[in-house]
């Protein structure tokens, strides 16, 4: 279960690359492990050490905001990629646009995937060592000296995000619904 | 009932809802098939062990070893000698996760094991109208047969191994409508490449596609499958296609699916999965299967396609010139110059048996380019005997190439089957994103028949001169 989020105040890391794809954020041969956890020493694995690697730039360590490029975390369905993130310590993720199913992997596990236009995205890449203010409960980004911009987020994510809720746990209490579901079909193990 | 005109995405969705959804949470949507292989599924097992959970329905789940199992023979005890020890030991967890649950798990020595998307269907467990859903993003395969499939995370595989359920907000539909026919030398692959350029790597985001029209109607069941295979590489959910006879006589006989008269009476049921006359799509886009060519990637990103008789294109962004550099490409340059390193026919996108049929019978007679390693990987047990009572396993021998067991290998590198640091691939799989097929690794993706000619020449080629030599005999 996921630590409740509010908001975040925190400087960035700057992934300025469009479709940065589930593949870079962790490279399949990491995807052996059993353990949901210690992804984050090979989060960018393939990025990491290179000179313009920006995991690598000063203060990335204590950044809990990542920016990104469209199509942030298309590809593989891989839910490695947002362990490794958030064990690297980010809780949230700007970005124009998401893959999908990342965007609800994000959201299962406490990592805010924060959708704004690109020209806002330009001005907070304009500041880099600038703070960026995250707040769910407003649905706001918000930086010093600029218009605050608000993000989209669906009431049941966000709801979940502000509260730490358990989706299976709401799954689970809906057992008198699936069972009827499957009574009504007449299915008690067709296949 | 409502009377009001669907698509087929709407019939299947509606037929799934457990509890609708509404603005405080998505809908319930119950899990027909849930296919499970051994590297998303662990840390899900962990969730339903630490609640002390059952798998709800066993019977509805279906496992395999693919994505990180080697393709060399495993022993008597069905153990890889000399296997990385990670790996080895989530492939024991997953049998031992199986055990505990009871769970079908196409293991080695079964004849059934391979990729989880080829497993499916042939085994009859793709179902016309069923609702599929696996850990793995390529799930979109199964949308062939007129299911609704998607890729699921490793949280969301915890939720329907427990409760066979899942949460979801309805997705946006996009119609793909392909007109015409496509030219000789051009497949179902080159299609879905085109498709791609068409909408973007991420044009299909928050859309089921349905892929309509003549060009999609002339396919077989194995090219339906790469199409539904790569709607995902355009960003979307799913990709459907409507049932018809080919995906009834595909499936007729096969071991999942009711026998008999009993399917007769499933086919009637599986008639009415169409979209209605006057249904509306969020969005529609119109593909001319007539100008497509033989296509490849030139990039890094699956919207980087380019016919394979052509000059690179000029990059229109910062991420094309990145995607040209790392490819060390110059625009103007003929993609077909490009000499290459590894040529690998395989996965859930290219490795049915059509597929190795058509790679085959490009390349019988000939040699392998030197310097040039060719891996020819079949899809499944059932793919590698088939082709195998067919000869094609001589005719790629013959020719210079490796010959493997089942398995996603090069197509995500988890094993020992890699490009090298730097080399260029010219695959039939579905990603050329960096390193996917091992570190440093360059991906130019094709249809099986490029990959082959480009196999001979020693470098990017055009498949269509040795198909018209077979056309002509
Ligand atoms: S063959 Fe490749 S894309 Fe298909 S399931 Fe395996 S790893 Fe995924």
């Amino acid at each position: 279960m996921p630590e409740p989020f509010r908001s975040i105040t925190s400087r960035f890391v700057l992934v300025d690359r469009d479709h940065v794809d589930t593949d870079q954020i962790i490279p399949a041969r990491f995807l052996t492990t059993t353990s949901r956890d210690g992804l984050g020493a090979h989060a960018f694995a393939d990025w990491r050490g290179r000179p313009d690697c920006p995991l690598d730039a000063p203060g990335a360590e204590d950044a809990r905001i990542l920016v990104g490029g469209a199509n942030f975390g298309c590809g593989s369905s891989r839910e490695h990629a947002v362990w490794a993130l958030v064990d690297f310590g980010f809780r949230a993720v700007i970005a124009p646009s998401f893959g999908d199913i990342f965007r609800r992997n994000a959201v299962e596990n406490g990592l805010l995937p924060v959708q704004v236009a690109a020209d806002q995205i330009a001005a907070i890449r304009a500041h880099p060592d600038a703070e960026v203010t995250v707040d769910l409960e407003a649905c706001e980004v918000r930086m010093a000296g600029h218009r605050s911009a608000s993000f989209p987020a669906d009431a049941f994510g966000r709801h979940c995000l502000l509260h730490g809720v358990d989706t299976l746990g709401f799954l689970l209490e809906r057992a008198a619904d699936i069972e009827a579901f499957e009574v009504a079909r007449g299915d008690g193990g067709v296949r | 009932m409502s009377t009001a005109p669907r698509t087929l995405f709407d019939k299947v969705w509606d037929g799934h809802v457990v509890v609708p959804e509404c603005v405080e949470h998505p809908a319930v949507l119950y899990v027909d098939l849930h296919l499970v292989h051994e590297v998303t599924s662990p840390q899900a097992f962990a969730m339903l062990a630490a609640r002390g959970l059952k798998v709800r329905r066993p019977d509805r789940t279906l496992a395999t070893l693919d994505h990180s199992t080697p393709t060399y023979a495993p022993d008597a005890e069905g153990r890889w000698p000399g296997i990385d020890p990670a790996a080895g030991s989530q492939i024991e967890a997953l049998r031992a996760h199986c055990r505990t649950h009871g769970i079908d798990l196409c293991d080695v020595g079964s004849g059934r094991r391979g990729i989880v998307h080829v497993v499916g269907p042939e085994q009859g467990r793709t179902w016309p109208g069923g609702l599929i859903v696996c850990g793995d993003s390529h799930t979109s395969t199964h949308g062939a047969f007129g299911a609704l499939a998607f890729g699921i995370g490793t949280t969301e595989v915890g939720h329907v191994l427990a409760t066979q359920c899942l949460l979801q907000r309805k997705p946006k539909t996009l119609l793909v409508r392909v007109d015409g026919e496509l030219g000789p030398g051009v497949t179902a692959k080159d299609l879905a490449l085109a498709v791609c350029g068409a909408l973007g790597a991420g044009g299909g985001a928050g859309s089921v596609l349905e892929y309509q029209g003549a060009a999609v109607r002339a396919l077989s069941m194995e090219g339906r499958m790469t199409l539904c295979n790569m709607a995902i590489e355009a960003g979307a959910r799913a990709g459907m296609v409507a049932p018809d006879d080919v995906t009834f006589d595909w499936l007729r006989g096969r071991p999942g699916v009711p026998q008999g008269t009993a399917f007769d009476e499933a086919v009637v049921g599986w008639r009415r999965l169409f979209t209605d006359e006057g249904a509306r799509f969020d969005r529609e886009v119109v593909v001319d299967a007539s100008a497509i060519a033989p296509t490849v990637t030139w990039g890094t990103a699956s919207d980087m396609t380019m016919p394979v008789d052509g000059p690179v294109p000029e990059p229109s962004s910062d991420t094309e010139s990145a995607a040209l550099a790392y490819m060390e490409l110059a625009p103007g340059q003929p993609i077909r110059a490009k000499s290459i390193d590894v040529v690998f026919i395989g996965s859930c996108t290219n490795g049915r048996i059509e597929d190795l049929r058509a790679a085959a019978s490009v390349i019988e007679g000939r040699r392998v380019a030197p310097g040039v390693r060719m891996l020819v990987v079949p899809g499944s047990d059932q793919v590698r005997a088939q082709a195998e009572s067919e000869g094609l396993d001589r005719v790629f021998v013959a020719a210079g190439a490796e010959w493997r067991e089942p398995g996603c290998s090069m197509c995500i590198a988890m094993n020992e089957d890699r490009v090298p640091d730097g080399g260029f691939a010219v695959s039939t799989s579905n990603r050329n994103f960096r390193g996917r097929q091992g570190p440093g690794s360059r991906t130019f993706l094709a249809s099986p028949e490029t990959a082959a000619a480009s196999a001979i020449e020693g470098h990017v080629a055009d498949p269509r001169p040795y198909l018209q030599e077979v056309s002509r005999a």
